[in-house]
């Protein structure tokens, strides 16, 4: 068990901030996130797109939001447990208690969920058979590609996983990419080498074809494609590889007893708590009368929430408001002199 | 006020006046449409507000740019008619307009 002050679950800009707010009152917290990095949507649904209305900065893309967050919350060293979902929540006396699907432990008298619109997944094939074969012949990530080798392959996708993987897993299997319309969206030197292996004969490409059917009891023998114009043709496969982004899913919050209204999770916009004392709601994933879903909405949020975490974190403390500006205390815990 | 049409994968329809300017996935949020979940908020970024577009009503509509057709190949059953609703401006000349939300968004 991780005894801390705050669990934040969403390592997303919302989450980050929440690190620094809690920081410079000389609260340690936790970050917990499903992604295997920082940043949440900013870092998975929008990297490279400019942002407008951080306050003060003109213009930055979701990379320079979540890198330039990092810089300022480094004083903190703080313990990121990414590749992990925050699971079950159980109260033990004032403090919560949180485990992952990673079996890691928490406990802490605050929980802050900065979770967006949930935790990333993979989007998943729609096809009735692909559940009954996930994880033995679907999947939707390559963890070792050893188990590639040999198989005949159907890659389905049309952006930089499918191609990179239909490139480094044509060294050694067959592969077929199968993608909805005839442009790919991946990059340009990737989609060159693909050709080039298709005119070898390495890598076949079937454009614009979609998934209709999986055949096979135990295993996958062949899957069924069609076109635009309903033209079917059958393909040998083993393996089904399948690139189709992530999805965005609440998961075991929804079970926590919290609230909601929709997706979202209802707190009170004096400090942001929910339902539960001493969990607290904050960007995306909270609203309240007037919410509006912005970056900025989330640091203001989560500089209230803070303030009540400090107070059940240190009970027999008395909480200060002070500036970073003018706060020697701040300046130590900021490393600053 | 637009007429916009809503019908869903089984039949069912609803008919709402949408203001000129809204998105068509904004017209749906606002109303309690079902079937549009627009996770990302309209920032073309997630496609869970994906509709097919009635024939008829596809050429009139400025066409897709090549980032709404990237993430419509993410979609869930993505067809020759499909579009992201929060990429259609509703104008007057949209007035009758007719969408039909896929059996899910993600």
């Amino acid at each position: 068990m991780i005894k801390t002050d705050v669990i934040i679950v969403g390592a997303g800009p919302v989450g980050l901030f929440a690190v620094h707010q809690l920081g410079i009152k000389g609260l340690k917290a936790v970050v917990i996130d499903n992604l295997d990095k920082v940043g949440g949507q900013c870092i998975e649904l929008y990297p490279d797109k400019p942002i407008y209305d951080i306050p003060a900065v003109p213009e930055c893309t979701g990379k320079q939001l979540t890198d330039r967050l990092m810089e300022q919350i480094k004083p903190f060293k703080t313990n990121f447990y990414l590749n992990e979902r925050a699971g079950e929540v159980k109260a033990n006396g004032d403090n919560w208690e949180v485990k992952t699907n990673n079996k890691n432990e928490f406990s802490a008298p605050n929980i802050i969920i900065a979770g967006g619109i949930g935790s990333f997944e993979p989007r998943k094939l729609s096809s009735k058979d692909a559940k009954k074969f996930e994880g033995k012949s679907i999947f939707y990530s390559v963890k070792n590609k050893n188990d590639f080798k040999n198989k005949n392959i159907s890659i389905f996708g049309g952006g930089d996983s499918a191609l990179d993987w239909a490139l480094e897993l044509s060294k050694f299997s067959n592969i077929t990419l199968i993608h909805r319309r005839n442009e790919f969206r991946g990059a340009q030197h990737n989609l060159n080498e693909i050709k080039k292996l298709e005119k070898k004969g390495k890598i076949s490409i079937k454009t614009p074809f979609q998934l209709t059917n999986i055949e096979g009891n135990e295993k996958i023998e062949s899957i069924t494609i069609k076109n635009d114009n309903d033209k079917t043709e059958k393909v040998k496969t083993d393996i089904i590889l399948s690139f189709f982004g992530l999805v965005m899913k609440l998961g075991p919050i929804v079970e926590w007893g919290l609230n909601m209204d929709k997706k979202t999770i209802l707190v009170n916009s004096n400090n942001f708590e929910t339902n539960k004392k001493g969990i607290f709601a904050v960007g995306d994933i909270c609203t309240y009368p007037g919410k509006l879903k912005l970056i900025l909405s989330g640091f203001h949020e989560v500089a209230l929430a803070s303030v009540e975490c400090f107070k059940r974190a240190r009970p027999n403390e008395k909480y200060r408001f002070e500036f970073t500006t003018s706060s020697k205390i701040i300046k130590d815990r900021l490393r600053k002199k | 006020m637009p007429k916009i049409t809503y019908k869903d994968n089984q039949g069912n329809s609803k008919t709402l006046e949408v203001k000129n300017g809204l998105s068509v996935m904004e017209g749906a949020i606002q109303n309690n449409v079902s079937g549009i979940d627009a996770d990302c908020g309209g920032s073309m970024a997630c496609a869970t507000c994906h509709v097919y577009v009635e024939e008829k009503w596809l050429n009139k509509l400025p066409k897709a740019e090549d980032g709404e057709v990237d993430m419509i190949d993410m979609a869930f059953d993505p067809k020759k008619n499909s579009r992201l609703s929060c990429q259609i401006t509703i104008t007057d000349e949209l007035d009758g307009l007719a969408v039909t939300t896929p059996e899910k968004q993600s």
